[in-house]
């Protein structure tokens, strides 16, 4: 392994990335990233959410213009200036959400934008025939006139594949190809890999699942806070080391010590189902003065258990428990009448009205307080808003716009908009998501600081290092089931990603 | 929008109490200087290329011209300022009209004119609750909910009466938009100011005013604050529907008769009037005060090119190119912020 950044004249014909670097206002997402990809191999890109993995992806595929750096792409400079630029060039990218259009069909969603045409029409016998012989390159027997949308995920993976073959794509980008996948469905794919890969492609494959690393990878990348920290010349490199690479930091300087929770039971949940299925049976509960961290895959219906707690969205079967009363789940404002408050997972989307001050931010939700007999008087709103900013330690004025706030302080506002009420349940889905690192620890002190106060804290967070340093015990979900809820002395990083690849 | 001036003043270096006054100086007409300017400008020019403009008895029939289309701009404010929008408004007039006129008139049912204005707002309401509904609980969006409402209530209009007009209402109530009271203010006027203040009151100094503004900035934070969305969202198209029925009445009393065909296209100076006013379309920016502006740039535009000779035709097309000016502006305004 090494540390170094690798000479950038190389004698291949392939990928070389220099010192690319991107900023989004004040918060720096990708810093000098240097790396390189042969024909015909794989490199597994790794980092935990936010440490840049997309960023780097996207600037490759055209979709993100870097702020400094160069691209090396078959022996000349490479700028793409949008996607399709890229995919000129034989660059291609596999979203993980994949940009079909669910409603064409198989062919059409492969020769979008390009239809061969004959005479003024569409040429379907052409598009069909020539659409299905991607498709056998691939091994999938899928007839080209079926609409997408009654495919299989994998098999419209699969169809991008396809359109991204019939592009000439020698380099193609993957991100968590595997994230919907079943295990059958992920060997199909990895064969596709291995024989394209023959074929002299190369690939980036982006992805969380380690173990799968080991299995297709030629070599390995890893990410960590917008910057490459590791470049490993071999894929079979121990889980245990990768972990602590793409974590980096030893865990406990960061985090706040933790007090021992106290003895009343504030919160418990019992066979929380939901009707999607997204989790399924979860029962926990959660003492006052305790954090419960909360962690699995993407897709684990980690956000959507909390949500369903805090009354967002419904629930099929389960009860939950405040300080032993059920409480009615029927909506948000139920939930925060007993007690139980959310800060979301998406902050601008559904934790802050952007464009609104400060203090407007903080009275929504606290009109109870702010307004007495529903009078909101723009004096009683400065003060409880100067009340949470300065509680919060939030860098902000009552009557300064939010969005003008960087992201940690703009999610001291949603801390600081239930704090006071006070809350018996507080829960923070990824309270620390694209905030700068410097910033999160002190969102970590506030969260240490409610439980401090009495409060039973639930924390879901995708960044494992996160959930370790900050809970006294963590719940492990994996495709919406309970996987286990380990103890902080026995929470390890190896322990959690193997239930949460379970 | 009370959030943009604020800012800018705190930016200007104004010390927070001054700031603070400021927010409630600027309350009524809070985010509105750019419209303010223009209707400013729009006065100067008229005062000088016509010697009618500037009288008072000219001030007066603006004010009453722009009744029916200030009252149903105020309900417009409401859905606009919720990120909707209400296609109707300018059949649920006409409805409503006629529904006055045939509880009204003794040709029909022949129960008085009060027993008919109140039948007329209550039919309002409820198309506005059911437009509302359609978008809270069908789902529908609110542009399509309102345009199959838009359908229904004209359609429903001209039922009444098989599209026949209704004509000759008693004196006094004619009289509510003719007679001026301390010789400038008639009933009329009155009630569309009063209305004005109460709205722009309650968008700025009562709970639920405030939380119409969150709705429209982000209706999922305002439901994860404990907002009922759903519900405000149903009262204020019964509101808007409300107040467009209420406009019906208005109308019926300037013109001394209804009739089902009244109102067609009103949705859209309506519309207008609130998007000269600053508001989004796309919600929680807006303000009462705003929408009184761009009422009155519309209303002084029309009796000012009347006032000039100006063709109708032409007139139309000088409003399409003020909307799209005060819009742009503003747009770009906001984007240099």
């Amino acid at each position: 392994m090494s540390t170094e950044p690798r000479q950038s004249e190389g004698p291949h014909n392939g990928l070389f990335v220099n010192g690319l670097s991107k900023s989004y206002g004040p918060v720096q997402v990708l810093a000098d990233a240097s790396f390189e990809v042969r024909p015909g191999e794989v490199v597994a890109l790794l980092g935990e959410n936010g440490a840049g993995k997309s960023t780097v992806s996207n600037i490759i595929a055209g979709s993100t213009k870097p702020d400094a750096g160069t691209i090396i792409w078959r022996g000349k400079p490479y700028s793409p200036a949008n996607p399709a630029a890229a995919i000129e060039a034989g660059v291609g990218m596999i979203h993980q959400e994949l940009k079909l259009l669910p409603d064409l069909s198989v062919a059409e969603n492969v020769y979008v934008g390009r239809l061969p045409m004959r005479g003024g029409r569409i040429d379907r016998a052409t598009m069909n025939a020539k659409a299905s012989a991607q498709l056998k390159r691939l091994g999938l027997d899928v007839s080209p006139e079926r609409k997408v949308r009654t495919l299989r995920v994998a098999a419209q993976q699969q169809v991008e594949i396809a359109k991204a073959l019939t592009l000439n794509a020698e380099l193609l980008i993957l991100d968590e190809p595997t994230a919907a996948l079943g295990g059958e469905e992920t060997e199909l794919l990895f064969q596709q890999i291995r024989k394209l890969k023959a074929e002299g492609m190369s690939f980036i494959y982006i992805s969380h699942r380690l173990d799968e690393i080991a299995q297709i990878a030629d070599r390995v990348v890893v990410m960590r806070d917008g910057r490459i920290v590791a470049r490993h010349e071999r894929a079979d490199i121990p889980m245990r080391t990768v972990v602590e690479q793409m974590v980096g930091r030893s865990v406990e300087r960061m985090f706040p010590k933790l007090s021992p929770p106290g003895d009343k039971t504030l919160l418990e949940v019992e066979n929380l189902s939901s009707p999607e299925r997204s989790f399924n049976n979860v029962s926990f509960s959660v003492k006052s003065g305790e954090i419960l961290g909360i962690a699995g895959l993407i897709g684990a219906g980690r956000t959507e258990l909390v949500r369903a707690i805090a009354g967002a969205d419904p629930i099929s079967s389960g009860a939950v428990r405040v300080a032993g009363q059920p409480i009615s789940l029927s909506g948000p404002a139920a939930a925060i009448k007993a007690g139980v408050v959310l800060v979301p997972e998406d902050r601008k989307d559904q934790g802050v009205v952007l464009e609104q001050t400060i203090g407007e931010n903080l009275a929504i939700g606290n009109f109870d307080h702010v307004a007495p007999n529903g009078w909101v008087f723009p004096k009683a709103v400065q003060r409880f808003a100067e009340a949470g900013i300065s509680r919060l330690g939030v860098k902000g004025r009552p009557n300064q716009a939010v969005s003008k706030l960087s992201g940690g302080n703009q999610q001291k506002v949603i801390i600081a908009k239930w704090v006071s009420r006070p809350p018996k349940v507080f829960i923070l889905d990824e309270p620390t998501r694209g905030i700068d690192v410097g910033a999160r620890a002190a969102i970590y002190d506030v969260i240490a600081d409610l439980a401090r106060s009495g409060m039973a804290v639930v924390v879901v967070s995708s960044d494992l290092e996160e959930v370790l340093g900050l809970s006294h015990r963590v719940l492990v979900l994996s495709r919406g089931r309970q996987r286990g809820i380990l103890d902080r002395d026995e929470a390890s990083n190896v322990a959690v990603m193997e239930l949460a690849t379970s | 929008m009370a959030v943009s001036n604020e800012t800018s003043e705190l930016k200007a270096g104004t010390g927070a109490a001054q700031a603070a006054s400021g927010a409630k100086l600027s309350a009524l007409f809070a985010g509105t200087m750019g419209p303010l300017i223009g209707l400013a400008l729009l006065c100067l020019a008229l005062a000088l290329t016509t010697d009618t403009f500037l009288t008072f008895r000219n001030i007066l029939n603006v004010l009453d011209q722009v009744t029916v289309l200030g009252i149903m701009a105020i309900g417009m404010t409401l859905v606009i300022l919720i990120g909707g929008i209400d296609l109707s408004v300018g059949s649920v007039l006409a409805l409503a009209s006629m529904v006055m006129g045939y509880v009204a008139y003794p040709d029909y049912l022949n129960l008085g004119v009060p027993v008919g204005i109140v039948a007329a707002l209550i039919v309002a309401a409820l198309c506005g609750l059911v437009s509302g509904l359609l978008v809270t609980v069908t789902k529908l969006p609110p542009f399509i909910a309102t345009l199959a409402m838009m359908s229904v209530a004209r359609g429903l209009a001209n039922m009444i009466t098989d599209g026949s007009q209704i004509v000759g209402f008693p004196d006094w109530f004619t009289n509510l938009s003719i007679v001026r009271h301390f010789g400038f203010l008639s009933v009329t006027v009155g009630l569309m100011v009063v209305l004005a203040i109460v709205f722009a009151i309650f968008l700025n100094y009562r709970a639920t005013g405030r939380s119409l503004y969150a709705i429209g900035g982000s209706a999922e934070v305002a439901r994860l604050s404990g907002i009922p969305v759903k519900s405000l969202t149903n009262w204020v198209y019964a509101v808007c529907g409300l107040l467009a029925g209420l406009a019906g009445i208005v109308l019926a009393a300037r013109l001394d008769s209804v009739q089902p065909s009244s109102g067609v296209g009103y949705e859209l100076d309506t519309i207008a009037a609130v998007v000269i006013g600053g508001a989004s379309l796309s919600g929680g920016i807006g303000s009462i005060g705003g929408t009184a502006i761009g009422v009155l740039i519309i209303g002084v535009l029309r009796n000012g090119l009347n006032l000039l000779g100006v063709s109708p035709f032409v007139q139309q097309v000088v409003i399409g190119v003020v909307i799209a000016l005060a819009v742009a502006t503003d747009t770009w305004r906001r984007r240099r912020q």
